[in-house]
């Protein structure tokens, strides 16, 4: 049941050209700014959204493609005719049906009768942690049930294609974190394919197979959650995974950064490259800092932001970087935003890879 | 010291508030104060209060029904879909709502009468006619009230959020399901706002019913009808037969209010 | 729907509800109240000056329209305001106080009720009768020849409501012939029947003859016998608290003199029998 898609939709200024393939069972995670043309790939891929352009195709158990979209051979299978189950940003459940009922509907509408559709509902309810909640109104339920009740809603119909849109962007950071982790295995377990969609590395590294990066309506970078958080091709991706991405060129053991200045890496380079620097990498200190670190830079403090249990520190300099520091660093070196100070990275704990 | 989000209403409001609060219950006083009542109950038994309140109830009540069939789906067409002829649609609709009632009616014969466009073809072949019956009736008053519920559907159906479609297409629901199951029970509310509102002013028609359906006890004398025929010979009556309508539309209303938009009103 | 459209929509959705009652009478106070204000130019022996306020019954409209304007057009100093309602309503503004000089009303129960207010200058007089007719559709289509066929419930037929001078003629008229009438509808007054009559929907409607002699292009009349049952005699009188007595009474005599009884003639009023 690979889902192949290539298509183009003009939305006013922005034109999204994106083309993905997803496995069976694969979960490719669409990772991109807000305005970026994620969700209009979802909707695409949902049937609620025309394309200009392209070709949408989901393969069938015999290894022939269901064909939903072509522009070209004016095919659309409008959204109701489609195998997929969608999973949107704030849930939304039918407010004037019960819970059971939600997770039912999809079954109902596609001729399943009473009896069997309720069943059905009842069971996955139980799957997802929801048995005893079925005749609740959702307005009854908290944002977390809400979520898995949706998911719930979904899955029941085995659909061929899973449509995440953002699930776990409106819940509370504690209950994200427990919903992520049974998504997780609920996504384990299910054997079409998912797109999900999201502007949280977290969700997309913690849940997809595979990553593509949009930015702008265009792909930007694609692959595994590991190989694009080590190596993000664009400043975005890069701030995102908080990772200091620094373009310049390779000289033997220093690479010259096309901002100025020079960094000494590990391994020796030639040519257009990317440093990446991790923040929990980069030291900082109030008098310039004598030993073992090969890399002294001075910076001021832009802003310091609780992050878990450390600080993230970000500085304006010759070369702009990203610092995780404890609380007590902080408190201690009383860096405050304006604050002079030094910043040092091992050479060893930079990361150089070819432009 | 005013209590945080006490309800104090601010003195801006609080005066005109009043002001018009009085305003629309002193008619009614006036009509309360001045009404018979040392001999109501006779006035009551006469056998055509009766009869006229029973054609009202029930021409307002198919007139509603009417405006339902056919106003929920303008409204639809007019909140949902992107047709380039919408904004001249909603003009159309609303043209019933700024044309005097009398020249509604007298339009209707010009469509329905039997010398009318449809009318006459309908006299021709079925030896039917509309005018002067309780269909006319009910034809008049759906075309006075049936705007108020189309705005009033078009208003809800515009504030309710469209992605519970797109859900619902995704579940498999064709538009038509999608409507049935989801939009209708969605908006709910706003329908039932509607209908009453339609359905008061129904209850109230006078102009286009009197020029269209004409005036004949038991058949196309409704209340109002009763009340403006008995002002120009006893005025006394005609607030008797007012007091009537007013009463068993409030009653009405309140009724309704309890047992079906708070209902609906609390599923939403 | 932006927020303005939906605002105006509502306020013309009230603007339907209240324009939805029946005639109006505000004009009628107003102008009265400029009669009041003018009323002090005008002496006996000059010309006329001011305002006229004439309250007369709606069948009369055009004539005394046609006579203010020669009146007007005798004395330049003068304006003469008219309010044309039904009598009822007419008696009935003019006991609640309207101030008014002349008062013409389409019968004399309505005349009676204020004269029992006593709000008359002088003894009212008959100056003008109004008869019913059978009013039918142009070329007659079916073939109505007299006030029997009202009794015909194969026809489509309009008279007015008993509650209003023209239906009480009716109802007389009717009973003096012994004619058990079959009318589909009651209408509210003499116009809407014509109008039924003018639109084709009815097959005949029973209406005064000055309705048919002022439509006379759309409509037929057909005169019968059992009219002169229900003869409309049509009193007038000067009012006791008029603004402009002296106009009021240029007025009445306007309408009593040759000229005057010549212009309701030909809008199908003839002259007082008794």
């Amino acid at each position: 049941m690979t889902l192949c898609a290539d298509v183009t939709v003009a939305r006013g200024a922005l034109t999204v050209e994106l083309d993905v393939e997803v496995a069976d069972g694969e979960v490719l995670a669409v990772l991109g700014p807000n305005g970026a043309g994620k969700s209009t790939l979802l909707r695409v891929l949902a049937g609620l959204l025309l394309p200009d352009g392209g070709r949408v195709a989901v393969g069938r158990a015999g290894g022939e493609h269901d064909v939903w979209d072509d522009v070209a051979a004016g095919v659309h299978v409008p959204a109701h005719e489609r195998r997929l189950g969608m999973v949107f940003q704030d849930h939304l459940l039918f407010p004037h049906l019960s819970v059971a009922d939600n997770v039912a509907f999809g079954l109902r509408t596609r001729g399943v009768r009473k009896a069997p559709a309720r069943a059905a509902a009842r069971d996955w309810l139980a799957r997802v942690g929801l048995a005893e909640l079925g005749d609740r109104r959702p307005g009854q339920l908290s944002g977390g049930q809400a979520q898995r009740a949706a998911l719930a809603r979904a899955l029941v119909g085995e659909p061929a294609l899973l449509l995440l849109d953002e699930p776990l962007s409106a819940l509370d950071a504690r209950t994200r974190l427990t919903v992520r982790a049974e998504l997780r295995r609920h996504l384990a377990e299910y054997a079409g394919s998912t797109v999900l969609v999201t502007h949280d590395p977290v969700d997309a590294l913690a849940l997809a197979g595979r990553v593509v990066v949009v930015e702008e309506g265009r792909v930007v970078q694609a692959g595994t959650p590991a190989d694009v958080s080590r190596h993000p091709r664009t400043d975005y991706v890069a701030r995102l995974v908080g990772l200091a991405l620094l373009p310049g060129t390779g000289d033997g053991p220093v690479v010259r950064l096309d901002g100025g200045g020079a960094v000494a890496v590990a391994e020796e380079t030639a040519g257009p490259v990317f440093v990446a620097v991790r923040p929990e990498s980069v030291a900082l200190y109030l008098d310039p800092p004598h030993g073992s670190p090969r890399n002294v830079w001075p910076a001021r403090l832009v802003s310091a932001t609780p992050h878990g249990s450390t600080v993230r520190c970000e500085l304006d300099g010759e070369v702009p970087l990203v610092a995780d520091v404890t609380a007590t660093a902080v408190a201690e070196l009383g860096l405050t935003p304006g604050t002079p100070v030094w910043a040092a990275v091992k050479a060893s704990e930079v990361a150089v890879y070819a432009r | 010291m005013r209590r945080p989000g006490g309800s104090g209403v601010p003195l801006p409001l609080l005066v005109p508030a009043a002001i018009g609060t009085l305003f629309l219950v002193l008619p009614l006083l006036g009509l309360v104060v001045r009404a018979p009542w040392s001999d109501l109950g006779a006035r009551l038994a006469e056998p055509g209060v009766g009869q006229a309140l029973r054609l009202s109830l029930l021409s307002a009540t198919l007139a509603t029904t009417a405006s339902l069939v056919l106003g929920v789906p303008i409204a639809w067409v007019l909140a949902r879909t992107r047709t380039r002829g919408r904004s001249v649609l909603r003009a159309l609709v609303t043209v019933p709502l700024v044309l005097p009632p009398v020249v509604g009616g007298v339009a209707l014969f010009l469509v329905l009468g039997r010398q009318g466009i449809v009318g006459r073809w309908l006299f021709e072949t079925t030896g039917v006619t509309i005018p002067f019956t309780t269909l006319a009736v009910v034809i008049a008053e759906t075309f006075v009230a049936m705007p108020f519920l189309v705005i009033s559907v078009e208003g809800a159906l515009r504030a309710a959020d469209a992605r519970f479609e797109d859900a619902a297409a995704t579940l498999g629901a064709d538009r038509w399901t999608t409507f049935r199951r989801v939009t209708l029970p969605l908006v709910a509310p706003g329908i039932a706002a509607g209908a009453v509102l339609c359905w008061a002013r129904a209850l109230g028609e006078f102009g286009a019913t009197i020029t269209f359906a004409g005036n004949f006890p038991g058949t196309t004398q409704t209340m109002p009808l009763a009340v403006y025929l008995a002002l120009q010979s006893d005025p006394e009556a005609a607030i008797v037969l007012s007091l009537v309508l007013l009463v068993v539309s409030l009653a009405t209303l309140l009724l309704l209010r309890d047992r079906w938009l708070t209902r609906s009103g609390a599923a939403a | 729907m932006s927020r303005r459209v939906r605002l105006a929509l509502s306020v013309a959705a009230v603007l339907a509800l209240t324009a939805c009652g029946g005639t109006s009478a505000g004009d009628a106070a107003s102008s009265a109240s400029s009669a009041a204000a003018s009323s002090a130019a005008s002496s006996s022996g000059e010309d006329l000056t001011g305002t006229l306020t004439v309250f007369a019954a709606a069948s009369l409209t055009d004539v005394f329209t046609d006579l203010g304007d020669r009146l007007e057009a005798d004395h330049p100093g003068l304006d003469v305001q008219f309010n044309f309602a039904g009598s009822s309503q007419l008696a009935t503004q003019l006991t609640q106080g309207a101030p008014a000089d002349v008062f013409a009303s389409a019968n004399e129960a309505q005349m009676e009720v204020v004269t029992d207010a006593g709000l008359q200058a002088a003894d009212p007089t008959v100056f003008t009768e109004n008869v019913l007719e059978i009013a039918v559709p142009k070329g007659n289509p079916a073939h109505v020849t007299g006030l029997a066929d009202f009794a015909d419930p194969d026809l489509t037929l309009a008279v007015c409501a008993p509650d209003v001078p023209c239906g009480a003629a009716a109802q007389e008229v009717f009973q003096a012939a012994g004619i058990d009438a079959q009318p589909d509808t009651q209408e509210e007054d003499v116009k809407a029947a014509l109008t039924k009559v003018q639109l084709g929907e009815v097959d005949a409607a029973l209406v005064y003859a000055t309705d048919v002699q002022a439509a006379s292009g759309d409509v037929e009349g057909i005169e019968f016998p059992e009219a002169e049952q229900a003869v409309n005699q049509y009193p007038i009188c000067t009012l006791e608290a008029a603004p402009n007595p002296d106009a009021a009474q240029a007025f009445v005599d306007l309408v009593d003199s040759d000229e005057g009884q010549q212009a309701l003639e030909d809008a199908g009023f003839r002259a007082p029998t008794s």
